[in-house]
Parts: C-alpha cells; structure tokens; sequence
C-alpha cells in the first residue's frame, strides 16, 4: 500500500473580494483517517471543504484526490468531465440534506448510480436496498422526503452518497439541522461507517462526537488551521489560547 | 319569434362532434404548449446568446400580436413558402406555441426558484449541468408552477374557438352551422356555451388531479 494520502491539499487559499477566507491551509488525510474540523462560525470550515470537491473552487493552492488533481485548471467542457468524474468518488451530506423532494427515497438513491454508471434498474433497486438497509430505513423506500424526519432525510442523504462507492465522505454540519432528539441516529450512522474505515472528513459543532470518533481534530480560526491533534490532546490539552477559549465556551453544558 | 330549444337536440351531433375536436384540439396544444414551455424555459435561461436573443425576438412576436393573426399567417401565410398544413395542425401548433411563450415564462420563475442547495445535491453526485437540470432542477420547476399553467391551460380551451376562422369544425364552428341552417343563434350559442362549460369542469378536474398528485413529491 502507497502512503499517498487519498485527499492531499496544499497551500489552499481563498479570497471573496478582500475577504481572506482561507489563508494557505495544507492538509493531508490518509485512506481510512477521519477528520473532524471544528472551529468558531465564519472561521472557513465549510470553505475549505466544499474546496474538496471544487464546489467552492480555490483561488489559489491545489487540490488531490489520490492520484489526481481535483482542481485542474482545463478548458470547460474538459473541466465538466473531469470533475463529474471526480465527484463521483467525493460523498458529500449537507446540513439541509438536499434531498430531491420529487423522488422517492429509492429515486434518491438510485438517481445517480443509474445515470452516471449505467448499471440496470435491477441492480440499481439492489443497491437502494442495501444503502438503505445500511441506514436502518429498508421499510422506508417508498416514501417521498417529505414524509420523513429530519434525522430519516439525513440517513436517506447519507444513503444517496454511498451508494457512489465514494472514496472519501465529507460531512458539513450534518446534525445542525437537526431536533436534539434526532442527532443521536445520525450519529450512530457516522459511527458505523467509522467502524467500516470510511475515510471522512466531519465539520462539526459537536465536540463530544468529535471526541469519540475521529482520529484527528483540526480546529480552524479565521482562514487558518490553528492546531490540530489527536482528539484527547485537542480536546483535554490544547496548546494554543484561541483553542483553549472556543473549547471553553463549546465544551461548557456537555459532558 | 321567441326562443325554441327544441332545435338543438337534432343538432346534437353536430355539437358533440365539434366538442370531441375542441377537446382534441385543446389536449393536442395543451401538451405542446407545456413541454414546448420548458424547452423555451431552458433556452431563456441557460442557451448561448446567439440563440437566447433571436428566441427572445420570436418570443415576444408571439406574446405581442393577436393569436388569430398568428393562426392566419401558420395556416394561410405558410402555403406561400411552400408549408401547407391541415387546419388541425395549424390549429394546434399556433395555439400550443403560443401558450408555450406563456408557459415558459412561467416555468422560468419555478426553475429560479428551485433551491441552490438542489443543484448542489446533484452536482456533487456527479451528474453533468445537463443531468442537473433535466432530472433534479426542472421537475421540481414544473410540480411548483402547474396552477399558473393550468390556468393558462384553461385560457388555452377558451382560446380554441378562434380556430374555427381556419376551419376546423370545433364547438364554435359547428354551431354556426347549426346556425346557418336553422337561423337561431341565441339557442345554438347557448347550446355551445353550455358544452364549453362541460368542457371546462372536466378540464379543472383532471388538473386537480394532478395538482394532488404531485403534493406529495414537493
Ligand atoms: N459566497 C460568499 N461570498 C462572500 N463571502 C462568503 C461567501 N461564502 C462564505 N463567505 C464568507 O467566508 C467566511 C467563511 O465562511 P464558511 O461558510 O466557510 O464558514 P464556516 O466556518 O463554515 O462557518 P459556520 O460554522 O457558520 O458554518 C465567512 O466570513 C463567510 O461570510
Ligand atoms: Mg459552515
């Protein structure tokens, strides 16, 4: 097995106007590593992840998926090509689901595996049934979104994005969104894919899961990664007063 | 001479005749207008300029003059190049192109309302631009806006009687007809009147059914 890590950013950079929001951000995650970023709101956790994927491109500093450069500069038909077939290997669960409110739970599933990897409409209900049996929700495939719960819209979200067989999942915010009451059956979904070894990058405002989960925490402040560890050390020993003060204030009421 | 009803039962086939085209026509240019809306959508909003803007042009010709100088010039105008189409065709094509103008002004406002966050779901699965839009962005436009295009659709109905100037023998035709023969236009518009009205609660069940339909899928 080559050390190469499955998602390899350097010296990432990003302006909107005179805004700095990411300041030259490098960050290497290894195949299987889970990553959670934490850091204050406005600090560019959601920027520098959804640069993963090019949904916010850089402005500067390059993007890897393994082998291959996400953020290539091409021609824009070539670029459409390209990064479609990038993203097929980049899951992606947002804090509002976006599911698609006119297909069932299956269609959901199965939209993109049918289109974009030619697969049958036999293979694909297979599919649907083992994603959704992954999530706990077989009895629901028939259903539309709106008959779900937020915590089901975002076990069916998860869903969706494996059902791609992606290389790497990354998660913004997924429980925000959430009734407290509802967290805990999303959580229990990310834990097992943990189990399972996804490589997944977390940006969360839950400490205690971040604790429990992942392997590393990076917590980020205006534009910057201002330290990063293991969770025990970021958690019970942080080095720097920026970390130690939003710990302070975000670790208060839990535990 | 008073008003004698008795007339229209000899004519009712005749009038149900013209009914059963008046329906045709309109269900024929019903769905040209809708899927020509979305076409006429999609080019306004996404097409390279040198199409969106002579599309605009043709646009606003069709939003700007009369529907029966348009019927006119697709039936009578087009032989002159060569295009000589039954009145039927015509009939429908100007109709349901007329109402496409219409529709795709309004399946325009459902495809910018839709959600960024839809576009983004779809993106990062790895569906094209093209995908996006055909699968995710303007099923959700179209399910968003059916009353207003049910609306038009009713419109469209009421619309269809100017086609009996190219001569297609619908409800309005017909009774002119019956008018021409009997001399009694009160009881044969009337007689019209009243199968357009049938027409029309038909035509506002069948889209309350749809709109039911699609509650759930929004
Ligand atoms: N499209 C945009 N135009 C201008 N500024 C933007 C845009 N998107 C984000 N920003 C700014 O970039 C900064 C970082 O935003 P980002 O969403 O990455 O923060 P975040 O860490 O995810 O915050 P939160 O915890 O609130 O989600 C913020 O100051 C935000 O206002
Ligand atoms: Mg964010």
């Amino acid at each position: 097995m080559s050390d190469r890590p499955i998602i390899d950013i350097r010296h990432a950079a990003k302006s909107y106007g005179s805004l700095e929001v990411l300041k030259d951000i490098s960050l290497q995650v290894q195949t299987g590593q889970i990553v959670a970023i934490i850091g204050p709101s406005g600090s560019g956790k959601s920027t520098l992840l959804r640069a993963i994927n090019d949904l916010d491109p850089l402005s500067s500093g390059e993007v890897w998926l393994d082998d291959i450069q996400v953020n290539k500069a091409l021609p824009t038909r070539q670029y459409e090509t390209h990064i479609n077939s990038v993203r097929q290997n980049i899951g992606m669960v947002f804090q509002h689901f976006n599911l698609f409110p006119h297909l069932s739970v299956r269609d959901n599933i199965t939209l993109a595996p049918k289109m974009l990897k030619g697969i049958s409409k036999a293979e694909a209900d297979q599919l649907a049934v083992e994603q959704l049996n992954k999530v706990g929700l077989l009895d629901r495939i028939d259903y539309y979104p709106s008959q779900l719960s937020g915590g089901q819209k975002q076990r069916v979200a998860i869903a969706r994005a494996l059902a791609m067989k992606p290389k790497v999942m990354l998660f913004d915010e997924a429980t925000s969104a959430l009734d407290p009451e509802l967290v805990e059956e999303v959580n229990l979904v990310m834990k097992q894919l943990a189990e399972e070894h996804m490589t997944m990058i977390i940006v969360t405002h839950e400490m205690g899961f971040a604790q429990d989960v992942c392997d590393r925490v990076l917590f980020m402040d205006q534009g910057v990664v201002v330290e990063e560890g293991p969770p025990d050390v970021i958690f019970r020993n942080p080095a720097n007063e920026r970390t130690k003060n939003f710990l302070r204030k975000h670790l208060k009421g839990q535990h | 001479m008073g008003l004698d009803f008795s007339v229209v039962p000899a004519f009712a086939g005749v009038l149900l005749t013209g009914a059963l085209w008046t329906i045709a026509i309109t269900l024929s240019a019903a769905v040209l207008s809708f899927f020509g809306g979305i076409v006429f959508a999609v080019i306004a909003l996404y097409a390279p300029l040198v199409i969106r803007y002579p599309f605009r042009l043709f646009a606003w010709l069709f939003m700007g003059t009369p529907l029966l100088l348009q019927l006119f010039l697709i039936y009578f105008g087009l032989i002159q190049i060569g295009i000589d189409l039954p009145a039927f065709v015509a009939g429908v094509i100007g109709l349901g192109l007329h109402f496409a103008v219409y529709n795709s002004d309004i399946i325009q406002s459902g495809i910018l309302a839709v959600d960024k966050g839809q576009y983004e779901g779809a993106r990062t699965l790895g569906l094209s631009r093209i995908q996006t839009l055909r699968k995710v962005v303007v099923p959700q436009a179209v399910r968003s806006v059916v009353p207003p295009i049910g609306n038009n659709m009713i419109a469209l109905l009421k619309d269809s009687a100017l086609v009996s100037v190219i001569g297609v023998a619908e409800l309005t035709l017909s009774s002119q007809m019956a008018i021409s023969r009997t001399f009694r236009p009160f009881e044969f518009y009337v007689a019209a009147a009243a199968c357009y009205y049938v027409i029309n609660l038909g035509l506002e069940a069948g889209l309350r059914r749809i709109e039911r339909r699609i509650q759930l899928a929004r």
